[in-house]
C-alpha cells in the first residue's frame, strides 16, 4: 500500500491514466500495475478464465490485456508437428519455449509501463517453480504486483469436454482429425505432468498471493489477497461457472414515450408494446426454458411487459434506464433546441458524457456491475430492460469497447439470445414481428468540430481542486423510482381525462416504496457496484 | 433494491413461487478463534444492508441456564452432566433459530458455537433440512499463540464467566477450557465434508478455503468475510466545514466553505498532524465543500461519488421552512418515516445505504482512514459501525466541525467525539411529534394538482 503514499498530488497530475480524464473508479483504485499469472496443466480452463477475466476488467474500466504464450510459440515455430515438441527432455524445444516466454514478458512490460495498461494476464502453463521464479524476478524488477490463478482439475470428463470444445479447433491441428487430436493432446498433457509443481500454500508458496480454483469452481483456496483489485478478481472468479445456460436480453415493449420520441420518463406500454409482451410470452413458451428467471427494472414499461409472461419476475432498480437528468422526457429535437451545447458534447463523447443532473454510460456500467455478477452466477435468465442498459450488458458479453458501446443496435421488440461457447458468446437475434418505432441514433459522421471552446464538463474521477468555479453537475441517484399505486387508482384520484389503470393489470403496479415491514425484510438486496 | 413480484401473484390465486429460503450460518472452531467476533460483525453488516439477521450464541444460553460458572471442569469431555446441559442449550438455541427464521421474518440466523464435532454438525444439518433452511459453515482455524492470547485478553477476561477471577487465573482456566475441545475437534475436511457449503478462514484471513457456494447471499457473505481484518486501526469520520448553504439554512446544493468552514479545515489539518496517524488515507465526496476541506490538509485524497450527500430532488437548496410551505404533505411524510422516505426525484436514506455499501466494504479492507463527508452520509456510516437501527439512523447527531474517531475494540466500536472548537450552525432536526398518519398516495396526487394549478413550467408528468 505504500504505492498510494508515493503518489503525491503532483505525480497524480502527471499520471497518464488520470490525465486521460476518463478512468473509472475501479481503474482509479488500482494503484500499481498488476500481473495475473495463470497456472495449470493444459485443458484446465486457463485461457477461458484469462479471456473472461480480461473482458470483465476492461468492461469495468481497468485496461487489461491477455498475453497467451501459445500464440508466441506458434509465431516462433511455424508448424506444429506433434506432442514431441513439449517433451521435457526436448532441449531445443525447451530453449525456444523459454525464449518465447521472455519475449512475452517484454511485451507485458511494455504494455504496463508505456501503453497505459493496468493489468496483464500471462496465460501459460507456468507449471514449474523455475518458471514462476523467473516471472517473480521480472515482476520485482519492474515493481509490479503479481497474483497467481491456478486451475486444478482431475475430473476426466471436464478435461475431455474441454479438449473437444477448444482444442480440436486450435490452429495447432489444422487437419481436424478428432481422434488423433485428442490423442496427441492427452500426450501433451502427460509431458507437462512430469514436471508439474502445483502451488504449495503450506510451505514454498505461502507468501504468494493466489487463488487456486479446484474442479471448475467447486472449491477455492485463496491466499494473501493484497488489494482492492485482487479482491474483485477473486470475487469474480468465484462467481463464474461453466454450466451451459443462455441469457436473453430484450427491451420493454414499445412505450407511449417511444411513440412520441421522448427519452426517459416512466410511460406505459403502447398498444403495440402490449402486443409485444404477448409475443414474448409465446416466445418463452416456445423455447421451453427450464427454470427461467425473469428480471425487469422498476419502471412501468418493463414491469408491464413482464406481467404478460405469467411467471414470477424480480425487479431491479439498477436496471432502470439511464437518467437523462434535465433532458428527461424531452425529444432529441427539444434537447437540440434547448441545450445545443449539451447536445453537441454528447455526440463528441457519448460514453463519458453525463447529462446535467443525470448519468453517463460510464455511470451506468458501474451501476450494472452487480447485475453482471449475478448473471454470471445464474442459469437461464431473461432480462427485460432499456436501450442504454441493454447496450451496456451486451458490451460486456460481446467485449465491445467504450467507443462502440453507445452505438450498439438494440431495437425494440427484438430478443437477443446469448449463449457462451468456447471462448466467446454466440448471439442469436429474434425479431418478434411486432412493429415498433426506431429509437436508435447512429454515430454522427465526422461533423463534430473538435472545438476547444466547447465546455468540457469534468468527469467524476479526476481529482478536482477547490479552485473550480464551474458549477459542478448535480449527481442524482441512479435512476428515479416511480411511485406505483398499490391498487387500481380510484377514478377520484385520476387526473381528468385519464382512465383508471385497472386495464393494465392492477397487480403489476406494486408499491416499490412503502411495503409492509414484513415484506420489506424478505427482499434480497442487490447493491450498487463499487463506485 | 430487488423486489419480488411473488406476493402480488398470491393475491390473484396464481402459483406461488420460490422466495429465497432462509439461511443458517453455523460457526465452527475452538474457543478464542474469533467465532463470536465474526458472528457479530456479519450480523451487523447483513442488517445494515437490509437482510434481517440475528445471532444465537450458545454460550449465552449456557450462562442463562447455569447462572454461575465454576471452572473449566464443566467443559471436560467426560463430564456427563455438563454434556447434557450443553446439549440442551444448543437445542434451545436451535429452537429459537427456527422461530426466528420461520415465523418472525428473519432471513439469516447465525448459530454461534464451537460445533467442533461432525456429530454436532450433522444434527444441525438435519435440523436445517427439516425446516427448509440452507446451511453455510464458517470455520475459523488459528494456531498462532499471540492471536489467541490477544483474543483472550480482549474478550474473555471481561466475560461474565470470569468476573471473580484475577487475570492469571482466568487465562489459565480458559486455556484448559480450550484443551477440553481439542481432542474431539474434527475440522471441516476436504473429502469427508466435500458436499457441504463452507468457508474456512485460516490464520485470521491469511488464507481461505471456500467450498460449494450455493447462492447470492452466501457469495456476498464470503466476499465480506474475505475483506475484513483485525489489524488495529482507527476510522475518522467528519463532515465538511461549514458551507454557504449551511449558513443560509438550505439543504443540498454544492456550495463552498464559509470563513468558519475554512478555519475548520485548517484546524482539521492540525488535528491530523497531532494524531500522528500511520499511512492515513483521506476520502472525500465529489462536492466542493468536502474537497475544499480536504485541500487544506495538503495530503493526497481520493474522491468518491458514492460519498455525495443525499439527493433531495425537488427540495434541493430549499430551507426546511420553504419545503414545509411548498410541499407540506411531503414534509409530513418524511417525518413519518425518515429512513424510507424518498424525496421526489431524489433519494431516501435507504437508497443511501445501498449506495454506500462499497464504501463500507473498502473501509473494512483499509486501515487508517479519514472520511470527510456529509450529514446524511455520515449518519449511514455511523449506523453501520455502531449497529444502529433504521429507526435511529436518520436522527443520529453528526454536528459540523466535530470529528468522530472510531476504534474497533472487542466486539464493538469505541467512539471518541472531538470537537475542533470552531463555531458553526446547527443543522440537526430532532424527530418531531407525529400527527395522524398520512397516505402517501394522497400526497402525491395532491402535489401534482397543486403544481398544475400553479402553472409551473413543467408539471410533473409522472406521479412520483
Amino acid at each position: 500500500m505504500s504505492c498510494n503514499q508515493r503518489d503525491s498530488a503532483e505525480a497524480k497530475k502527471n499520471d497518464v491514466r488520470l490525465n486521460g480524464k476518463k478512468c473509472s473508479w475501479a481503474s482509479y483504485m488500482t494503484n500499481s500495475p498488476t500481473m495475473i499469472v495463470m497456472i495449470g496443466l493444459p485443458a484446465r480452463g486457463k485461457t477461458y478464465m484469462s479471456k473472461k477475466l480480461t473482458r470483465y476488467l476492461n468492461w469495468i474500466g481497468v485496461p487489461t490485456k491477455v498475453f497467451n504464450l501459445g500464440v508466441y510459440r506458434r509465431e516462433a515455430v511455424r508448424s506444429y508437428k506433434s506432442y514431441d515438441f513439449f517433451r521435457h527432455d526436448n532441449e531445443e524445444a525447451m530453449k525456444i519455449r523459454k525464449q518465447c516466454a521472455l519475449v512475452a514478458l517484454q511485451d507485458v512490460k511494455s504494455y504496463l509501463t508505456e501503453e497505459g495498461g493496468q493489468i496483464a494476464v500471462f496465460d501459460a502453463t507456468n507449471t514449474t517453480r523455475e518458471r514462476r521464479d523467473l516471472i517473480q524476478a521480472f515482476v520485482k524488477e519492474n515493481a509490479f504486483k503479481v497474483f497467481f490463478v491456478e486451475s486444478v482439475c482431475d475430473d476426466p470428463d471436464v478435461i475431455a469436454a474441454n479438449i473437444l470444445e477448444v482444442k480440436v479447433s486450435s490452429p495447432d491441428y489444422p487437419e481436424r482429425h478428432r481422434e488423433r487430436i485428442v490423442d496427441d493432446f492427452l500426450k501433451r498433457i502427460e509431458c507437462y505432468k512430469v514436471t508439474y509443481q502445483p502451488l504449495d500454500p503450506d510451505d514454498y508458496d505461502r507468501d504468494l498471493s493466489f487463488i487456486k480454483v479446484i474442479n471448475v469452481g467447486r472449491r477455492f483456496l485463496v491466499n494473501r489477497v493484497q488489494d482492492y483489485i485482487q479482491s474483485k478478481i477473486v470475487y469474480y472468479l468465484m462467481n463464474i461457472h461453466v454450466h451451459s445456460h443462455s441469457i436473453y436480453l430484450c427491451r420493454h415493449g414499445e412505450s407511449d414515450y417511444n411513440v412520441e420520441g421522448r427519452i426517459g420518463g416512466d410511460a406505459e406500454l403502447s398498444p403495440r408494446g402490449r402486443h409485444f409482451s404477448h409475443a414474448l410470452r409465446d416466445f418463452v413458451d416456445e423455447h421451453k426454458l427450464s427454470d427461467l428467471k425473469v428480471w425487469t427494472s422498476q419502471l412501468r414499461r418493463t414491469i408491464q411487459t413482464a406481467e404478460e409472461l405469467g411467471v414470477p419476475y424480480e425487479q431491479w432498480k439498477i436496471l432502470n434506464e439511464i437518467d437523462a437528468g434535465v433532458c428527461e422526457e424531452m425529444t432529441y429535437e427539444m434537447i437540440h433546441q434547448t441545450f445545443p451545447e449539451e447536445f453537441a458534447l454528447r455526440d463528441q463523447d457519448k460514453y463519458h458524457y453525463r447529462y446535467p443532473g443525470g448519468e453517463s454510460y460510464q455511470d451506468l456500467v458501474q451501476r450494472l456491475e452487480p447485475v453482471i455478477m449475478e448473471l454470471e452466477r445464474q442459469g437461464n435468465v431473461l432480462v427485460i430492460c432499456h436501450q442504454a442498459v441493454m447496450r451496456c450488458l451486451l458490451a460486456y458479453f460481446l467485449d465491445k469497447s467504450a467507443e462502440d458501446l453507445p452505438y450498439m443496435k438494440c431495437p425494440l421488440h427484438t430478443v437477443l439470445k446469448l449463449t457462451p461457447v468456447a471462448y466467446g458468446c454466440k448471439v442469436e437475434m429474434f425479431y418478434l414481428n411486432v412493429e415498433a418505432v426506431n429509437t436508435h441514433r447512429d454515430r454522427p459522421i465526422g461533423k463534430i468540430p473538435k472545438d476547444s471552446s466547447l465546455i468540457h464538463r469534468r468527469n467524476s474521477y479526476t481529482p478536482l481542486s477547490s479552485h473550480d468555479q464551474v458549477k459542478r453537475p448535480r449527481l442524482y441517484s441512479a435512476g428515479n423510482q416511480p411511485w406505483l399505486p398499490l391498487a387500481p387508482t380510484p377514478s377520484a384520484l385520476m387526473p381528468e381525462g385519464l382512465e383508471s389503470q385497472t386495464q393494465v393489470g392492477g397487480s403489476c403496479l406494486k408499491p416499490c416504496v412503502k411495503e409492509s415491514p414484513m415484506k420489506a425484510q424478505r427482499n434480497l438486496v442487490a447493491l450498487s457496484a463499487s463506485d | 433494491m430487488r423486489g419480488c413480484s411473488n406476493r402480488s401473484k398470491q393475491n390473484q390465486g396464481k402459483a406461488v413461487c420460490m422466495t429465497n429460503c432462509p439461511t443458517l450460518i453455523v460457526t465452527v472452531g475452538l474457543p478464542a478463534r474469533g467465532k463470536t467476533y465474526i458472528s457479530k460483525k456479519l450480523t451487523r453488516y447483513l442488517n445494515w444492508i437490509g437482510v434481517p439477521t440475528r445471532e444465537f450464541n450458545v454460550g449465552q444460553y449456557r450462562r442463562d441456564f447455569m447462572k454461575i460458572y465454576k471452572s473449566f471442569e464443566f467443559f471436560r469431555p467426560d463430564n456427563e452432566e455438563g454434556l447434557k446441559i450443553r446439549q440442551q442449550c444448543a437445542s434451545a438455541a436451535l429452537n429459537d433459530v427456527r422461530q426466528y427464521l420461520a415465523e418472525d421474518g428473519g432471513q439469516v440466523a447465525v448459530f454461534d458455537a464451537t460445533n467442533t464435532t461432525r456429530e454436532r454438525r450433522e444434527t444441525i444439518i438435519q435440523f436445517a433440512e427439516q425446516n427448509g433452511f440452507k446451511v453455510f459453515f464458517v470455520e475459523s482455524v488459528c494456531e498462532d499463540p499471540d492471536v489467541i492470547q490477544e483474543n483472550i485478553v480482549q474478550v474473555k477476561l471481561c466475560s461474565p464467566d470470569y468476573t471473580n477471577c484475577n487475570t492469571d487465573e482466568a487465562v489459565e482456566d480458559f486455556m484448559q477450557r480450550i484443551k477440553c475441545y481439542e481432542n474431539s475437534y474434527e475440522t471441516l475436511d476436504e473429502v469427508l465434508d466435500r458436499d457441504l457449503s463452507y468457508i474456512k478462514i485460516i490464520d485470521v484471513g491469511q488464507r481461505y478455503l471456500v467450498n460449494r457456494v450455493l447462492d447470492h447471499i452466501q457469495s456476498r457473505i464470503v466476499y465480506y468475510l474475505m475483506n475484513i481484518h483485525i489489524t488495529p486501526r482507527s476510522i475518522y469520520l467528519c463532515r465538511h466545514g461549514e458551507s454557504e448553504l449551511n449558513v443560509k439554512g438550505r439543504i443540498g446544493g454544492d456550495s463552498g466553505l464559509t470563513t468558519r468552514g475554512k478555519q475548520f479545515a485548517k484546524k482539521l489539518a492540525q488535528f491530523i498532524q497531532t494524531q500522528s496517524i500511520v499511512d492515513l488515507k483521506v476520502w472525500t465526496s465529489q462536492m466542493k465543500r468536502t474537497i475544499q476541506t480536504a485541500e487544506a490538509l495538503a495530503v493526497p485524497y481520493e474522491q468518491w461519488k458514492a460519498l455525495n450527500e443525499i439527493d433531495a430532488g425537488v427540495c434541493e437548496e430549499m430551507m426546511y421552512e420553504e419545503i414545509q410551505e411548498s410541499h407540506p404533505l411531503e414534509f409530513a411524510l418524511r417525518d413519518q418515516d425518515k429512513y424510507r422516505y424518498r424525496y421526489p426525484k431524489g433519494e431516501s436514506y435507504e437508497d443511501l445505504v445501498q449506495r454506500l455499501e462499497p464504501v463500507i466494504m473498502e473501509l473494512e479492507r483499509q486501515e487508517n482512514v479519514l472520511v470527510i463527508c456529509h450529514q446524511a452520509v455520515m449518519r449511514c456510516l455511523l449506523a453501520y459501525f455502531l449497529d444502529k437501527s433504521a429507526e435511529e439512523l436518520p436522527y443520529l447527531k453528526c454536528p459540523l466541525h466535530t470529528v468522530l474517531k472510531l476504534t474497533p475494540v472487542a466486539y464493538g466500536c469505541k467512539v471518541e467525539s472531538i470537537s475542533l472548537n470552531v463555531d458553526a450552525v446547527n443543522t440537526h432536526r430532532e424527530k418531531p411529534e407525529i400527527g395522524p398518519l398520512i397516505d402517501p398516495r394522497l400526497v402525491r396526487h395532491q402535489e401534482r394538482c397543486r403544481h398544475q394549478n400553479c402553472g409551473e413550467d413543467k408539471p410533473p408528468l409522472i406521479v412520483r
